[in-house]
């Protein structure tokens, strides 16, 4: 069957010896919405990290039925779209445009293309005006935004999101959780946020010290309070 | 994922230590100068150093391995001097013949080659030392002794305290730049971009790194000014040293003045 | 390449064992005065706030460093960092925050000697701050402040600083008979004139981000002492004087490998102490070669013995003890 993301016995440590993933599987489906939580240094951003080859651990990762190794790294970069938790590391450019346009210029797109793209990816998260803006001074909840289109435009095959909420105002985060219910694509998001993982993802993976602990249907996990509480998390 | 191994410094309990900063200090730099003034080709006197310098290692604990590792950092610098092999005049010792040059090696150029090689291996062994087996509050310590100005060494330290900050910093730019630096599903399109564009794209990561440093340097001002602070920088004085340490900074200093002598006198 | 752990070392940072001592020490001197008068300067102008300014804005620096870019064929560009930190803060804080950068880089990583140091303060935040501030101002009055202006200048001055930096340590290698003048000189600077524009992208990039966010702090000086005309002609002169004494050199060695040799840059100079030595090394042993290798083994086995016998001492304690 075909998969949006494929982890298969995934195990990283780091250079000091940490050993920070133990034999991760992971199978999300096209369209998937799926939440990934669990406490700080549970292995979590480890994890994201390695999805599109930034850190490269023991096992078998597959990006819409494309493995990942030296050759096809940089096709798997592109289909994976990764944003950051803090969205200052995403935009290092003058202007908005400059930034969403970084991706498809890198994969070498036509001018045209390119600019096609980054109105398109920009109208999605709702921000079309701000193409001229300078990023270092939009609020924390529009460099969000921003930080999303910037992996859009490359028009990937899934969406992986570190603490979307984190530091966000309740407005702006109410705003976010809007655009990402509405965004018609396969997500993989890690965060504490458990409110928004119920409202929003209907499977829910927990993972600790490096393991995946549960994964299954969130409404189904939440009522599991003992689960929850061994592993750091409350129910919302 | 912070990066501790960027500190060099490596907490053991080995003698050279527990031995005070200043002396640490000024005997490295003594034993580098040592080094430097030692004249081409006196190779008992650079064996000597050599020989100083490995005993060090192995009673500080750091491991010779690891000092020996960390020294090839100077290797590639060794090619600048590479050609005063064939420049100096003197004794023939081989000649090479390639295509329309001929290339003559002569003994004293191959002498100071190699007394250069040596020279830089042995003084940066010394600093590696140095650095591995003194925490960097300490070293600030010595440089206050040896009349570096106050406000360079708060600068100094204050340097230090915020560059594993920034290097993170650095190193999330990074990547979030590698994370997007994808190849598109079509072979006619070629991956990377533009150099100029790309060296532009480095520039916009490196200006926003020294944006966030200038309004962070505000921050840590205010911080500073909240609690006190009106410029004038405060320290403990120096605690005397003990007679072990004079000790030891007087027979080292001794044995290195002895190694000058003698590879001055013999060898100059 | 994301664990990288220190910036690569480039050709700009002189290890010790490189330059001879006399050389070495006239540079400290140099540098010391400058960074006495910098220190001043600075002090003056910002006060309490240059602690943490300075500070911060070396670690920015030195992180800076490490954004490198990919050039062509394996080879990538990265930032030294003399051009912006002038453009940003003016020279003499300049200097201070460069001096900081090349200072710690020296003592914690090695990159560059301790006894180097000096030389390579005068090169990189020195002759680097004083090329970059000539090269800068200049263009920016030139082209009466405009946005273009500010690039190119940007560029431009980055560009300079790696390439007159560069000459600088060639002729510093030459006088120290390290390297021949007429190879160090022109390799270095072609090696420069490239690995420059890698420094001017970078630079006019940081510049451009500042520009369209900050633009206040594109004036120059505006965190730091401006310079005035004494450092434009300083910096004129040190520019101009390292461009044709380089290409002199470099067509006459012979005539600065004299004038080492004369003035005693290479190492020390033989006096008539030397005369009472004898010809042997070892009394009783007169084959000077075996004397040699004789005294270097001897030495050998009693400093590896005592620090044997010390670590060995050291640990039965410790297994005593526990």
């Amino acid at each position: 069957m075909y998969s949006s993301i494929e982890v298969e016995k995934l195990s990283y440590s780091y250079p000091d010896g940490h050993v920070a993933l133990r034999e991760v599987s992971l199978n999300i489906s096209p369209c998937e919405k799926v939440a990934l939580v669990g406490p700080n240094g549970a292995g979590k951003s480890t994890l994201i990290l390695n999805l599109n080859g930034i850190l490269r651990g023991q096992g078998k990762i597959s990006v819409a039925g494309l493995e990942l190794n030296e050759k096809n790294l940089g096709r798997v970069r592109a289909c994976v779209g990764l944003v950051f938790q803090s969205p200052d590391d995403q935009l290092f450019s003058p202007t908005v445009f400059e930034d969403v346009a970084f991706g498809p210029l890198y994969q070498g797109y036509p001018e045209v293309e390119v600019r096609q793209r980054v109105k398109e990816a920009l109208a999605v998260v709702g921000m079309s005006d701000y193409v001229g803006r300078v990023s270092h001074h939009l609020s924390v909840g529009e460099k969000k935004r921003i930080a999303i289109a910037t992996v859009l435009s490359m028009k990937p095959e899934l969406l992986v999101l570190d603490e979307p909420t984190a530091g966000l105002d309740p407005r702006a985060r109410r705003s976010l959780i809007n655009l990402l219910r509405e965004l018609p694509i396969t997500m993989l998001i890690s965060t504490h946020d458990m409110l928004m993982v119920r409202e929003l993802f209907p499977r829910m993976v927990i993972m600790d010290e490096g393991y995946i602990v549960a994964d299954g249907e969130t409404l189904e996990l939440m009522e599991n309070e003992a689960l929850l509480s061994a592993h750091g998390l409350e129910k919302p | 994922m912070h990066i501790h191994f960027l500190d060099p410094y490596q907490p053991r309990l080995s003698p050279v230590h527990r031995l005070d900063p200043r002396v640490k200090f000024v005997l490295a730099v003594a034993f580098i100068l040592t080094t430097a003034i030692t004249p081409p080709g006196a190779w008992p006197v650079y064996i000597l150093l050599l020989a100083i310098v490995l005993a060090v290692e192995i009673l500080s604990d750091l491991g010779v391995g690891y000092v020996l590792r960390r020294s090839m950092l100077a290797i590639p610098f060794v090619l600048a001097a590479f050609p005063v092999i064939f420049t100096l005049e003197g004794l023939t010792v081989f000649s090479l013949d390639i295509g329309p040059w001929m290339l003559t090696a002569s003994q004293p150029g191959l002498e100071r080659f190699i007394s250069i090689a040596l020279k830089s291996w042995i003084s940066v062994q010394a600093a590696i030392i140095l650095a591995g087996s003194t925490p960097f509050p300490d070293l600030l310590v010595a440089m206050r002794a040896v009349k570096v100005p106050r406000l360079l060494v708060a600068i100094f330290g204050l340097m230090w305290r915020y560059l594993f900050v920034m290097v993170d910093e650095a190193m999330r730019l990074l990547r979030a730049r590698a994370a997007r630096s994808g190849h598109a599903d079509r072979s006619d399109l070629k991956p990377g971009g533009k150099l100029v564009w790309r060296g532009r794209m480095a520039g916009g990561m490196a200006g926003s790194l020294f944006l966030r440093a200038f309004e962070r340097s505000d921050r840590i001002y205010m911080a500073m000014a909240a609690r006190g602070y009106n410029g004038e920088v405060h320290s403990f004085a120096l605690p005397s040293l003990s007679p072990a340490n004079w000790l030891v900074l007087g027979l080292s200093l001794a044995v290195l003045l002895i190694l000058l002598i003698i590879s001055i006198l013999i060898f100059g | 390449m994301l664990y990288a752990p220190v910036p690569s070392p480039e050709p700009m940072h002189i290890p010790d064992g490189f330059l001879s001592v006399t050389v070495s020490v006239i540079l400290w001197g140099i540098s010391i005065i400058v960074i006495a008068y910098a220190l001043k300067r600075v002090n003056a102008d910002l006060g309490e706030r240059q602690i943490p300014l300075m500070g911060v804005l070396a670690a920015a620096i030195f992180a800076g460093q490490m954004l490198n870019f990919t050039v062509a064929g394996g080879t990538s560009g990265h930032l030294m960092g003399a051009a912006i930190a002038t453009i940003l803060l003016g020279p003499w804080a300049a200097v201070l925050v460069m001096t900081t950068v090349i200072s710690i880089q020296a003592l914690i990583f090695q990159d560059g000697g301790m006894l180097a140091l000096g030389a390579n303060i005068f090169n990189m935040a020195v002759i680097g701050v004083a090329v970059s501030y000539v090269a800068y101002t200049t263009i920016v009055s030139l082209t009466s402040n405009r946005k273009w202006g500010v690039f190119m200048g940007g560029f431009l001055s980055a560009w300079s600083s790696i390439v007159v930096t560069s000459l600088a340590v060639a002729l510093q290698l030459a006088l120290s008979g390290t390297s021949p003048a007429n190879l160090a000189v022109p390799a270095m600077a072609a090696i420069h004139a490239i690995i420059g524009i890698g420094e001017g992208l970078i630079t006019v990039g940081a510049l451009a981000l500042v520009y369209s966010t900050r633009p206040d702090l594109l004036k120059l000086g505006q965190a730091g002492p401006k310079g005035g005309k004494l450092v434009w002609v300083i910096g004129l002169l040190l520019a101009i004087g390292l461009a044709i004494l380089s290409p002199l050199a470099s067509a006459n060695p012979d005539g600065l490998e004299r004038v080492a040799e004369q003035k005693g840059f290479l190492g020390i100079a033989k006096g008539p102490i030397y005369e009472v030595i004898p010809d042997y090394v070892l009394p009783g042993i007169s084959n000077e070669a075996l004397a040699t290798i004789l005294a270097g083994v001897l030495g050998v086995i009693i400093v590896f013995g005592v620090a044997l016998a010390v670590a060995y001492m050291r640990r039965s304690r410790q297994v005593s003890g526990d």
